[in-house]
């Protein structure tokens, strides 16, 4: 083991002094032939979710669209395995780094280490909590306030009259559901006549959906508008609004956020009205930041993904690509 | 005795839907539609069937002092193969039959690892428990298999008046009650939980017993597998019946069955059971805040457990004598 770090040293000095000698702008010029050819280590979190395959994928294909090598690990959900990948990066000299943060902390003595090797590194789809933020180049990924903004926007503008809302929270303290909520509530506070009945949590899942959206039609049968924090609750809602036997889409309207492929049918068949997209697909940006970050250029500290919102139309001529 | 354990799990609940009548009058209002009872109350029955149904199979599991923490995992597999199968063009029935099938053996596989290598129960599930829900997700790809099938839906969200979910539920526990306590099985159980030496020594065949016990409990939750995955017409592996488990071994505490095994009250697993969906459903329906819901439903278990421990009743009954007996009632609505 000490071995192991005392070479990793010993490279790391040897790359930083050739790094000094050469110049800022192309450290790299060593080791790979070609000019302008990039090798980037991902350290994935795992495949827990369709959301999180969909990602993979993405950054894999648009890397080798992009011409990147692209050096892919799965840490199957353990921090320990991620910080062993990204030590691994910093040994084999990538050219850049990029990763999604299993847990928010820990990560200030890998990254100072990949800072100290000039490698730099990129955030994707989940933050670090840090003081130090020069030790990462910058954090692409979702914003979930604005998303919740999106699907209150669309309420403000597509309703008249006095609204009541029905919230199917995201699991507790997740990000997700905190700041999707808040996004959401600071938009529809322009329009006193919407109001929020009842929230409660549906853990992101259909069947809690479901149980939630039950138990709030029997308390509160005035419901003109569900708002659920992901696809899936939202699913689960209209199978509880039609057991009621009213019309999800049209007796109740329905906003979600994610736009997996699933509710993007659903929102074809009129079943939603509204999907504000929460976007994996984040490949190509990551792969053109990539380039401008190893060619020195400045990028800034947060990028945010590129989203969309859909309609029931938008979603037929979405869906026949959907991939995920 | 057996209606003295009863009674706290029937004030609890009674309790509770006084609750729920108090913030919502509309709560015990029953309508007819589409040709079947709509309400709350059919709600709680249709969404507490899989808890009651796998905390059936958990008391037998438990009489024999034993434990069975797979059963979430197993659920998961369940409608993984079910929803897996159908999605391939697969017929509902084969589909339903070859699930079941998968978790009776699993079932048994645990019951080997009881009663044949002699693991600790806790231990010996809890392999199925981690590594159920793997397999469940290596089925599905981690993705949410949807399925539309008509047949299939009627597990989980059919209805013949009730819902078709509570009838299963409710047909199993009446079947094992009537096998268990007209013959002598339930009696063999209890022997095997009491003392399985001694049981052994007087000719009772533990290990069958022991290994019929686990590949029941595996079948239960099957089954409950199937009406979790039928009710969203999907299949989540990863968080189908997560957590039920602890719900399960919970109504069966509740319903005053011992964790040491032994003597067993399949009426209390039921009592319990309800009382733990009404409870959700409580927190739905008069609005608790989701950041205490967890401490609101602590509260409640932490309440009746209390005043079902042997020691709180033997205080209770030495204060008999001095406390009126709506004094008593009301305490628990309080806490």
């Amino acid at each position: 083991m000490l071995k192991k770090i005392a070479t990793g040293v010993s490279v790391l000095l040897l790359a930083t002094l050739t790094a000094c000698g050469s110049g800022s702008t192309s450290s790299k010029d060593g080791d790979s032939g070609e000019a302008g050819e990039i090798t980037m280590g991902f350290a994935q979190v795992g495949a827990e979710s369709g959301w999180r395959t969909a990602n993979t994928k993405s950054v894999q294909q648009s890397a080798k669209t992009a011409g990147v090598e692209l050096k892919f690990s799965d840490a199957q959900q353990k921090q320990e395995n991620q910080i062993k990948a990204i030590r691994s990066y910093i040994q084999q000299k990538v050219d850049v780094i990029a990763f999604s943060p299993v847990v928010e902390t820990g990560w200030d003595a890998v990254l100072l280490e990949a800072k100290r090797a000039r490698i730099p590194v990129i955030l994707t789809d989940r933050a670090v909590d840090s003081d130090d933020d020069t030790l990462y180049e910058t954090f692409l990924g979702s914003d979930f306030v604005e998303e919740g903004e999106k699907a209150g926007e669309w309420l403000v503008e597509n309703t008249k009259g006095p609204v009541n809302v029905v919230e199917l929270q995201g699991t507790t303290g997740a990000a997700p559901a905190i700041d999707r909520k808040k996004g959401f509530e600071e938009k529809i506070a322009a329009r006193p006549d919407i109001r929020i009945k009842a929230s409660q949590s549906g853990d992101f899942t259909r069947s809690g959906g479901k149980q939630v959206m039950e138990a709030f039609l029997r308390s509160n049968p005035d419901v003109d508008v569900v708002y659920a924090h992901n696809d899936d609750m939202g699913l689960g809602a209209i199978e509880a609004i039609k057991a009621a036997g009213k019309k999800p889409g049209k007796d109740i309207k329905i906003i979600t956020v994610d736009a997996v492929k699933d509710g993007m049918q659903a929102l074809a068949d009129g079943e939603i009205n509204y999907i504000v997209e929460c976007n994996p697909l984040l490949g190509d940006q990551l792969m053109d930041l990539a380039r401008k970050v190893v060619d020195g250029e400045k990028v800034p500290k947060r990028v945010v993904t590129e989203e969309t919102t859909f309609t029931p139309e938008q979603a037929k001529k979405a869906l026949p690509d959907r991939q995920y | 005795m057996t209606r003295g354990r009863l009674l706290w799990p029937l004030v609890a609940l009674a309790t509770l839907i006084v609750l729920n009548i108090a913030v919502e009058p509309s709560f015990v209002e029953l309508r007819i539609q589409d040709g079947h009872l709509f309400g709350s109350i059919v709600d709680i029955l249709r969404n507490g069937a899989p808890t009651l149904l796998i905390a059936v199979g958990m008391t037998l599991v438990i009489a024999t002092r034993g434990i069975d923490l797979s059963v979430g995992a197993v659920a998961a597999i369940a409608g993984a193969i079910a929803c897996t199968y159908i999605s391939g063009g697969g017929d509902t029935v084969t589909a339903v039959l070859l699930a079941l099938s998968v978790c009776v053996l699993l079932g048994l596989w645990n019951g080997f690892l009881v009663s044949v290598l002699g693991i600790q129960p806790i231990i010996a599930t809890l392999v199925l428990m981690t590594a159920g829900r793997g397999g469940a997700m290596l089925l599905t790809e981690g993705q949410i298999i949807t399925v539309k099938d008509p047949l299939y839906r009627q597990i989980g969200s059919g209805f013949l008046i009730l819902p078709i979910a509570i009838l299963i539920s409710l047909a199993v526990l009446t079947a094992v009650a009537l096998i268990t306590r007209r013959t002598a099985l339930g009696m063999l159980i209890e022997a095997v939980g009491i003392n399985p030496r001694a049981g052994e020594l007087a000719g009772v065949r533990s290990r069958t017993i022991i290994w019929t016990v686990y590949a029941f409990a595996g079948l239960c939750a099957g089954v409950a597998g199937l009406m979790i995955s039928s009710n969203v017409n999907a299949a989540d592996a990863n968080s189908a019946g997560l957590w039920i488990e602890m719900d399960a071994i919970l109504a069966v505490v509740i319903g005053g069955t011992s964790l040491a095994g032994g003597r067993y009250s399949l009426a209390g697993t039921m009592l319990g059971a309800l009382v733990i969906q009404t409870l959700t459903t409580t927190v739905y329906t008069i609005g608790v805040p989701t950041n205490v819901t967890l401490v609101f439903k602590a509260v409640v278990v932490i309440a009746v457990c209390l005043l079902q421990s042997p020691r709180t009743t033997k205080m209770l009954r030495a204060r008999r004598e001095t406390a009126v007996p709506t004094s008593r009632s009301q305490e628990v609505a309080a806490g």
